[in-house]
């Protein structure tokens, strides 16, 4: 295997404002009024490490540990605020369920747009769509509004869709959990054959059994710092056998 | 590469700009048509009442006889203003509308504002086609300064490009910016010579006045449909100069400010 660095993140960190949701004019006005220091919130700190080309690899870590926001990093969606990030490839993402779908478009509709979101040529979307349909198996309500599906069906389009993006980086955050067993059987046999032909995966699951099979190596975050990076078994080890509690 | 300093990227987005753009726009489409059981005849419906209106109360109640053709040159006013007011307000909610698609998807950010602008151009279209048939009723027939219409109305569709750009950024920091630019347009209907005549503006406002691209664009609609005339030329400079002054300033805006949508979307 090539030992050649996709994902190369070196003592990167990422912070919010504290109420940086409340955007409104008067909070703005209030800000540089009273210029007071704005209070941070650290979702990553000073984390690094690095990804070869062909590796799998799980993030594990409580809810608000950061997961999403590393995964957001990789994606391309969030700068970091100190640091050095890159990720090369095409990245296939799946970050939340129905992104870049509309509820009142149908699932043809949907997996055309998503295809244009995901970087997909006109051409290549007409060339796969039948192939998509047909992995995602909801033939018979491909021409249905996608309200109406569930959203098992929402994920298997999804998840269909970003597969056959041929992705260099393939990045799932949990979603995949809401498939049944038949699908997540199929979920994981296509996520074993990218690996095979040396595609790099980075997911994030909070069912060992899911990961365990398909992951070698596994980060693990807490309060946005990396704690442990190293083999699964061992990381999984510490991480299912720390205290419960991680309020400061 | 990436560093503290620059806004560092991960991987670039090497998509199909024009297939993106058509899907977007054809989402944009579907979704406000879909649910309304006369679908995208609503669109020609509003401006044929409007115009039911206009015909009535300039002809039969204010019988305006100081300037020919009335309805069809307030349908030259009314037309452009309508497409800029809900255009750009409609491109000023895009980000936070598509939220989840910045959140989530890593495309280039400026495609979501030009792309909702560029569906609200699907009824532009339409209502031009009003428009002209309002015209050749009138008895103005086709003539050669029509070659003039796509000029004008392009820069009219960079113009709106260009501030939606610059409002949906601002936009997502304060959420109020929304109601300014209702409250704009309110005061830009008065502004804009939709009902009276051009002519009715003193001298000495009249040069600022052809700044305002909607102004100058209804002002070189009148000029090509109603006399039959070519634009003045320095209406012309004026109107691509500030449309794409706007465009460039918006973009400007908008690349300064893109850099924290994710944190406050």
């Amino acid at each position: 295997m090539s030992a050649r660095p996709v994902i190369v993140c070196d003592q990167v960190s990422k912070y919010f404002y504290r109420h940086a949701g409340r955007a409104l004019l008067r909070k703005h006005v209030e800000g540089w009024l009273r210029s007071a220091p704005k209070e941070r919130f650290y979702a990553l700190r000073d984390v690094t490490f690095r990804i070869q080309e062909g590796e799998s690899v799980a993030l594990v870590g409580t809810n608000g540990a950061g997961k999403s926001t590393l995964l957001s990093l990789v994606t391309g969606l969030v700068s970091p605020d100190l640091g050095q990030f890159s990720a090369e490839g095409r990245i296939g993402p799946l970050l939340q369920l129905g992104a870049g779908m509309h509820p009142d478009l149908t699932g043809m509709e949907n997996v055309r747009l998503n295809a244009a979101l995901l970087g997909l040529t006109r051409r290549r979307t007409g060339e796969l769509f039948d192939s998509i349909v047909d992995f995602a198996g909801i033939a018979d309500f491909i021409a249905e509004p996608l309200r109406t599906y569930s959203s098992g069906m929402v994920m298997r389009l999804a998840f269909s869709v970003a597969v056959h993006l041929d992705p260099d980086i393939l990045i799932i955050d949990e979603v995949l959990t809401v498939g049944d067993y038949a699908f997540q059987v199929k979920c994981a046999e296509k996520m074993a054959s990218l690996k095979r032909s040396g595609k790099t995966l980075l997911c994030v699951s909070h069912s060992a059994g899911a990961i365990e099979g398909l992951c070698e190596r596994a980060l693990w975050l807490e309060r946005g710092e990396l704690v442990m990076d190293g083999p699964l078994r061992e990381v999984l080890d510490a991480y299912e056998g720390r205290p419960p509690s991680r309020q400061a | 590469m990436a560093s503290s300093a620059i806004p560092s990227r991960g991987p670039k987005w090497h998509g199909d700009y024009l297939f993106l753009f058509q899907s977007l726009v054809a989402k944009d489409f579907k979704v406000r048509y879909r649910n309304m059981s006369l679908g995208v005849f609503w669109s020609l419906l509003n401006p044929l009442i409007i115009m039911g209106v206009l015909w009535f109360i300039f002809t039969k109640v204010f019988v305006n006889r100081s300037i020919p053709h009335f309805p069809a040159f307030v349908l030259c006013g009314l037309v452009p203003f309508n497409f800029f007011t809900l255009a750009w307000v409609t491109g000023t909610i895009s980000l936070v509308e598509n939220a989840s698609l910045i959140k989530r998807m890593p495309i280039p950010r400026e495609v979501v504002p030009i792309a909702s602008v560029l569906a609200i151009g699907i009824h532009l279209l339409i209502q031009i086609g009003l428009l002209l048939a309002a015209v050749l009723l009138a008895g103005r027939g086709v003539n050669w300064q029509w070659l003039w219409l796509p000029l004008v109305w392009g820069c009219e569709v960079i113009f709106v490009c260009g501030l939606s750009l610059m409002f949906s950024a601002l936009n997502v920091y304060a959420r109020d910016i929304r109601y300014v630019v209702e409250s704009s347009n309110a005061v830009l209907f008065w502004l804009v010579p939709i009902f009276y005549d051009f002519g009715a503006v003193p001298q000495r406002f009249r040069e600022v006045y052809e700044l305002n691209p909607v102004a100058a664009l209804v002002l070189a609609c009148r000029n090509i449909l109603l006399h039959a005339a070519a634009p003045p030329t320095p209406l012309l400079l004026k109107l691509m100069a500030s449309s794409s002054l706007v465009f460039v300033s918006g973009l400007l805006v908008f690349r300064k400010l893109r850099r924290r949508f994710y944190d406050y979307l």
